[in-house]
């Protein structure tokens, strides 16, 4: 490692203050990205899979690092890091799956820095978060506009942002009572199968990660089992709808499928 | 290159880097603070971990420029003088957790922030599952969980 970071192809920096003034540079910059925790980007710059030639470091925008308490809601800002979302009593009282679920991400050191924001607008396939997005009904807030989660994420690496627009918050909807249920990598914490359950007044969410080659998804086949209040060993036979489940040296995908039957048990188990 | 200030072990210095130079790099080449090591540079190992602002980061997945104006604490930073070892460095001694040292000082950091954060309350199923972002390749953990928890309990704080 003598080059360190400049293994990275070479960008400008610039710190940015405000919302306003992050979005204002990547619309001048088309090529520019937002660095927030930067435990995604630095990865896939020193990588050299990515060579935006500015970086806009928005880590340090105060205005979005809110956890606030909605009474039907909780809210929390695009920066806030996910030891906070773990810690966070607000959280931890009205939706404590999803404490759980940032408190399941990486590693201490990872938690420390990585974001809400910055998950959700990479969608990696294997990220936790887009299950609670889904699971938890939630709205995604950007500088412009606000985006149900089913529209927000678009598929695999993908989301509806617009060159120079920035996530700056998601509202969830504080559900009757949830669970997170995931096989961690061993090695690197990404969930293998990670399946948030939800049970709202008019029913059961079930969000499903680390399991489809386009990214989180409700397996509404699950959603009608919980729902029937018939006993959940029926998801044994249960098929995901229309989804490529992922294959790789981890997994098999018939193995992937065997996780997110039995986290998907498991979570409703804890619901009872 | 642009300039930048960074208070390091309670020293606050100034620094001319390229927008591509990660914290570790600052740490190492430019400040000579060789404590802190690189393994991985692919944000897995821990041999990297130092605290800035308080909290372990991974420091060969932060760039300098981000960690501008803020605080910094390395392995360097923890004991008053060679003869006066910070107690986790005396209890990694006293329980021989570590062989080639390679992932020592990301252990030692880690083992601070733990015991700030959960103090006497840490216990052996708490470390194991927290040291997840440190690999050792020497030790099997068994003695650095143990002088973790020796560390923790001796602690004097809840």
């Amino acid at each position: 490692m003598r080059q360190g970071g400049l293994v990275m192809y070479d960008f400008v920096y610039l710190r940015a203050e405000s919302v306003a003034e992050a979005c204002q540079a990547a619309t001048e910059n088309l090529e520019a990205l937002f660095l927030a925790g930067g435990q995604s980007l630095l990865p896939i710059l020193k990588s050299r899979l990515a060579a935006p030639g500015l970086v806009i470091d928005i880590r340090h925008i105060v205005s979005i690092g809110h956890i606030v308490d909605g009474s039907d809601m909780v809210s929390i800002g695009a920066g806030v890091c996910h030891a906070d979302v773990g810690d966070s009593a607000v959280v931890q009282d009205r939706i404590p799956a999803l404490a759980a679920l940032a408190a399941s991400i990486g590693d201490m050191h990872v938690r420390n820095l990585g974001t809400l924001g910055g998950s959700i607008a990479l969608n990696d396939p294997a990220a936790d978060y887009p299950a609670a997005l889904l699971a938890l009904d939630a709205t995604v807030h950007t500088n412009s506009r606000d985006l149900a989660a089913a529209h927000f994420l678009t598929g695999m690496m993908s989301t509806a942002l617009e060159p120079g627009e920035m996530v700056t918050g998601v509202t969830f909807g504080v559900p009757q009572a949830a669970a997170y249920r995931k096989v961690r990598n061993p090695a690197s914490g990404f969930p293998m199968a990670g399946v948030l359950v939800a049970r709202f007044a008019d029913g059961h969410r079930v969000a499903v990660s680390g399991v489809g080659s386009d990214g989180a998804f409700r397996w509404t086949a699950a959603e009608a089992l919980a729902d029937s209040g018939v006993d959940p060993a029926g998801l044994e036979a249960l098929e995901p709808n229309g989804v490529t489940v992922l294959s790789d040296l981890q997994a098999s995908a018939d193995f992937r499928l065997h996780l997110m039957r039995l986290m998907t048990y498991e979570a409703l188990d804890a619901l009872r | 290159m642009e300039a930048m200030r960074l208070t390091v072990n309670g020293v606050e210095l100034k620094a001319l880097v390229e927008p591509r130079m990660l914290l570790v790099q600052l740490l190492r080449e430019s400040l000579r603070l060789t404590g802190t090591h690189v393994g991985c540079d692919t944000t897995q190992c821990g041999a990297c971990v130092v605290h800035l602002n308080g909290r372990s980061v991974k420091s060969c997945t932060v760039l300098a420029l981000s960690a501008a104006g803020g605080m910094v604490t390395t392995i360097e930073g923890l004991a008053k003088s060679a003869a006066e070892p910070h107690p986790v460095q005396q209890a990694f001694c006293d329980h021989h957790a570590l062989q080639c040292g390679f992932c020592t000082s990301g252990m030692i950091m880690t083992a601070c922030a733990l015991i700030d954060r959960h103090g006497s309350k840490l216990d052996e199923a708490m470390v194991r599952q927290s040291l997840d972002g440190n690999i050792c390749r020497c030790t099997g953990y068994q003695t650095i969980v143990e002088a973790i928890v020796d560390a923790a309990g001796r602690s004097g704080h809840v």
